[in-house]
Formats: C-alpha cells, structure tokens, sequence
C-alpha cells in the first residue's frame, strides 16, 4: 500500500477505457483505483494485453479516459482542456519508452532538452540542464553523439534523462528494459534504482517477475483491473 | 532555436530543393517586375511624370490618346473650375524622322521630303533614323520640360526639347536638327530633358503650335488633351459635363496609351500564376513535410509541446527557408537585371521589387498553413508505437 503519512501526488478513482474499433469494443479498463504517494517505486505486472499499457496513458494523461477521475496534485487532469493537460504533462510527467523514442537525427543533449524547450525554457539554460542531466545518467562523454552512434543501453539512458531533465512528479515508464539485453538491463535498472534514491517517484511496467519484485510496492493488472497491490515479497501471485 | 529547423541539417537535400524552386519563382518575380515596370517606362514615363492630377479627353475620345482632341475653350473653361490650380494643353501624336548635326543636310532633306515624301540622301548623311512622340506644350506652362541641357521651349520659336534617350541611345545633342518625315518640319534640338517614353518611343517636347503645324499642317487651337493640376475640391464629373470632356486621374490615363492595357494585363496574369504556383508548391511541399514528422510531432506532444506550440515551430521553419530562398532569388534576379542591355524595355524599382518578395514569402507561408490541420490532429499516443521517432 501506499507510504503512510504522505499525501498522493495521483489519484485514480474507478478509471475506465473502452476502444472502439469499428463496431468491437474493448473494455481495457473495468475500474481502476489507484493513489501514488511521492517517492514510491510502483512495479506494475500482468500478462500481455491486459491493459498496462491503457492504465499507464489514462492515467499519465496522455490518453482519453471513458470514467472515474484522475486527479493530481488536487487538479482532474481528464477535466482540463487538451493544451492545458497538455503542459502540466511536460511539466508534471516524465515518460520512458520501450522503444527509446528518441528522434533519430537528433544528438543525445538535443533530444534531452527537448521537453525544455517545449515549455519556453530559454535554450542555453535547457542545454545546461540537459548536458548536466546526461552527466547524471552516465552519458558525459556522448552529448554530441545521435542515436544511432549509441548502443541500446545508451539509448535508454538518453530516453532515461529526457524522463527526468524537467524534475517530473512522475515518472512512467513502459517495460523500459523490454528492448534490452538482460545484462543491459540490469545496468539501466539500476540506473532507475539510483533515480529512486534520490526521491523520484515511478511507476514502471515490467513483465520480468525479478525487475517485479524491487519496487517499493507491486500492482497487478488482470483483464482491465487491479488483482493485487502491496508489497512485492509478500504477495501470492500466483502462476505466471 | 526552432526545434524544426534542426531537421533543415538532415533534410538539406529536400528543403535546397525546395528552396532552390522559391528562389527561382522569385527571380522570374524580379525579371517579371523588371519588364513590367521597363514596359510601363517605355509606354508612358511621360505621361506618369506629368506634374499633373488629371487628364481631362474628349468625350467622345473613349480616353484615348490617339482618339482624342480638346480645344481652347476647353482648356480655358477647366482653370476657372473650382478645385483646379492649372490647366494646360498637351498634344500628342506619333512621329518619324532623322537628326542632322550639318544645318545644310537638314535643309536638303526637308527639300526631299516635301518633295518626294521622304528624306533620301539621309542615309548618306549619316542621320540616325529616330521614331518619336511629339508632345506639344505652351511654352512657360507647368506641364512644360525641365531641361537638364541647353535651352527651355521658347514661344515663336521651333526649337524642341528632346528626350535623354535620345541623346543617349542616338546620340542627339543641342545643336542638331530634327526633320520630320513626310510633313518636312526642320526642328532644331534646343535642350535635352530627362528620359521621358510615351507608346515605347523617347518623346519629343515642342511649342503647342510646332505640335499643331505638324500635326494639321495648320496651327488650329486644340490639341490632345488638357493636364489638370487639382485638389481635393475637384470634381471632374461637373467639369465633364459642362465641357463635354472625360477626366480620369493621370495613372487612370496609362490606359488610354496604345497596348498599355494589354501589356500590363499579361504581365499581371503572368505574376498572379507564379504566386499561386509558388504557394501550391511550398503547400505541397509542407503536406509531405508534415507526414515524414509525424511521429516526431507526436512525440513532441507526448513529451509536452502544445500543439500551437508545434505549428509556430513549423511556421517558423518554414518562413526561415521562404525568406532564406526569397532573398537569394531577388539578389540573383537583381544582378541579372544589372547585367540587362541597356536598349531592352527592363527597369528595377525597389518598391515593385521587395514587394514581390513579400508576396511571395505571404503565399508560401499560406501555403505551409495547410499542414496547420495536419499537425493538429497528430495524437500524441502514435510516439508510443513503433520505433525512434520518424525514421528518415
Ligand atoms: N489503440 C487501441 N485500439 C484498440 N484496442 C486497443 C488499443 N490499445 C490497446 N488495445 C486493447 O486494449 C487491451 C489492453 O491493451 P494494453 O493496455 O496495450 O495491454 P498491455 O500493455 O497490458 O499489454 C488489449 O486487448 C488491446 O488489444
Ligand atoms: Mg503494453
């Protein structure tokens, strides 16, 4: 459960998706509820297509939600227009993706920058915050390279600090370390591990049960619904 | 820095391309406007630098110049209307002749021409051939030339006032003799004024009554037309009706010179399909722009760019090449328009000139405003699909 004594950064209340393809629907969400207090590392696990992914754009505010609320630091982001939800994203939410994301022609410090700029931060201040948050992550010595002249590893540093170079409340995560080599991915889980050290909160979806268990609290999504939320160690999650 | 523009770096091939086409609309832009402007010179410099407001034709002259005819009374009658500060006659008719700097060339070719029709040893004489527009003024009026050599008109004298083009593309100076073909006048040139063309002739300026002997054979009180000096309080619809004239404004009046309409009409139409060329392209080229980026603008979203955000950014790329290539084809077309012979009907004026250029960076930004749409309905959630961002 969540850390007691903190108040929520985000809290979701019976979330509900449904696509619409043609004349199918999908119910992808059946009613989440979920508070993230600050500095929790959320590990989110489920079998594949099972609405991880959908819980994480609802409640991220990068996608439309169908009911319930979300609401952060007070504020129902579903209920601000879509600039306004918009920049509190770029201000309030940091994202990592599976696949890097990273715009190819682009050097590691530019695409690092890039949710800077897109918020009015003057550029010679961005380019300082970026280069300092690639120091950070490892990256010191590759502000110039693009992404093409890194490996996967580095790709996801880069990705890693353009998650963090705007001190988001939040950052998500999904399967991070899905395109990575399992060696790979322990460094850059590890690099996270140290991100959460120093106070960042993070909600990260893995299907890896070992990456699973070394969140400061474990959320299983079944069939669009939370079947398990609590510790990590002590859960019985059955066969997986 | 645009975000945008960054992509200029990697697409170089794609945006010089582009911009090598902008460039050269704009320099056909230039040409275009050089001719036009030259053409207008050519056709009715003389009529455009006219210290006059008005031009008052005959009624019946359907404000032609070759159609029209005022008389006295006329022009007498328009300087006692309200509003009118001066008005003067003018008399204007084609005219072929040959320049003689020997006195006793001239003389003997006004022989030949009265009695023969035509001057036959001027060849022999060496006399440039020269077609030119009598105008005809009253000496002292305010329509007559300021000379920048040699003498003003004189009343009772033959003397004429030619035309800087005629000094410099025939080599005519004060002192030489124009004789007029067929009606055999000996003109004597008193004064060089400065360049003035009417239906792509240089004109020749001469006392009313010259004008009038050359013309009817007779000095008859009309001539062409009455140029009015006017203000505000001039209403030349009374004035029309009083006097039986029409009276248009000077630059109205171009298009009574012969094929002044028609030239300037292609030309527009010429200009008015290059701009909508030019935005179709720059438009063509934004969709196109637009869809490579897609995934790139989606994660610009994702990442927290609002959209008005994206579309300034684009806006802004664009405008950078527009202006970028714009400003390359005005300067090339500006040294091509240098290099330009002297004798072809071509003149660059600034005005004309920058003016096309921005026009042209106007119609290319509307044109980059149809990705506006595009870029709008980029859902951020495309970034979360796929690869890194638009793979190019
Ligand atoms: N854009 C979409 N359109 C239609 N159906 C979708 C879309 N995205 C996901 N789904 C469906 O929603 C369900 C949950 O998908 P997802 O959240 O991606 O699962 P997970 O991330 O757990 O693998 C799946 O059945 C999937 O097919
Ligand atoms: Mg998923």
């Amino acid at each position: 459960m969540s850390q007691t004594g903190a108040a929520p950064i985000l809290e979701a209340a019976d979330v509900r998706k449904v696509y619409r393809t043609g004349t199918q629907e999908v119910e992808a969400l059946r009613g989440i509820s979920l508070a993230i207090t600050p500095g929790e590392m959320v590990m989110v696990m489920g079998p594949s297509g099972n609405g991880k992914t959908t819980m994480l754009n609802c409640l991220s505010g990068l996608d439309d939600i169908d009911g319930g609320t979300v609401h952060v630091d007070g504020d129902d982001i579903h209920e601000m227009s879509d600039a306004a939800r918009t920049t509190h994203r770029a201000e309030r939410m940091g994202f990592i993706f599976q696949s890097f994301n990273l715009i190819p022609v682009f050097s590691a410090a530019e695409n690092t920058e890039l949710p800077l700029l897109v918020t009015g931060v003057k550029p010679k201040e961005a380019r300082d915050r970026a280069r300092a948050m690639l120091d950070r992550v490892g990256l010191g010595n590759r502000f110039d390279h693009r992404p093409t002249e890194l490996s996967g590893g580095e790709q996801q540093r880069v990705a890693i600090a353009r998650a963090l170079v705007s001190h988001p409340a939040i950052v998500w995560a999904d399967e991070p370390t899905g395109n990575l080599d399992s060696q790979t991915a322990e460094a850059v889980l590890a690099l996270l591990h140290e991100v959460h050290d120093e106070g960042q909160t993070l909600v990260i979806v893995t299907h890896d049960r070992g990456i699973g268990a070394t969140g400061t609290r474990l959320v299983e999504v079944r069939d669009g619904r939370i079947t398990y939320d609590g510790s990590p160690h002590a859960a019985d999650l059955g066969a997986r | 820095m645009f975000i945008a523009l960054r992509d200029l770096r990697f697409a170089r091939g794609r945006f010089a391309l582009m911009g090598a086409v902008v460039a050269l609309v704009a320099l056909l832009m230039v040409l275009l406007t050089g001719l036009a402007t030259g053409l207008a010179d050519d056709n009715v410099s003389a009529i455009a630098d006219l210290p006059a407001t008005h031009l008052a034709f005959s009624a019946e002259s359907g404000v032609k110049f070759n159609q029209s005819t005022v008389t006295a009374d006329q022009w007498q009658a328009l300087r006692s209307v309200p509003g009118v500060a001066d008005a003067a006659p003018v008399g204007n008719s084609l005219f072929n002749g040959h320049v003689y700097a020997d006195h006793a060339q001239a003389d003997k070719a006004r022989t030949e021409v009265l009695a023969n029709g035509k001057a036959t040893s001027a060849d022999t004489a060496g006399a440039p051939a020269v077609d030119l527009a009598l105008f005809g003024v009253e000496p002292g009026s305010f329509v007559a030339p300021v000379q920048t050599a040699g003498e003003r008109l004189a009343a009772g004298s033959d003397g004429v006032v030619v035309s800087d083009d005629l000094a410099r593309k025939k080599g005519v100076k004060v002192g030489d003799v124009l004789v007029l073909d067929r009606v055999g006048l000996e003109l004597p040139v008193v004064g060089i004024t400065r360049k003035a063309n009417f239906g792509h002739v240089p004109v020749v300026f001469a006392p009313l009554q010259v004008w009038q002997k050359a013309t009817f054979g007779s000095t008859r009180a009309v001539a062409t037309f009455v140029a009015v000096r006017a203000d505000d309080a001039f209403v030349p619809a009374t004035a029309d009706q009083a006097q039986r004239l029409t009276t248009v404004t000077r630059t109205a009046a171009f298009d009574g010179s012969p094929g002044y309409k028609e030239e300037t009409g292609t030309l527009v139409m010429i200009e008015g399909f290059l701009y909508v060329i030019a935005g179709m392209l720059v438009a063509a080229f934004f969709t196109v722009w637009t869809i490579q980026r897609t995934a790139e603008i989606g994660l610009l979203k994702a990442l927290g760019a609002r959209t008005g955000y994206v579309v300034r950014d684009a806006i802004g790329q664009a405008a950078i090449v527009l202006v970028g290539a714009t400003a390359l084809g005005l300067g090339l077309g500006l040294g091509l328009g240098a290099a330009m012979p002297g004798n072809a009907p071509f003149a660059l004026k600034p005005v004309p000139v920058l003016g096309a250029g921005a026009l042209l960076v106007v119609m290319g930004l509307l044109g980059s405003a149809v990705s506006i749409r595009r870029i709008a309905k980029i859902d951020p959630l495309i970034a979360l699909t796929g690869g890194n961002a638009g793979a190019r």
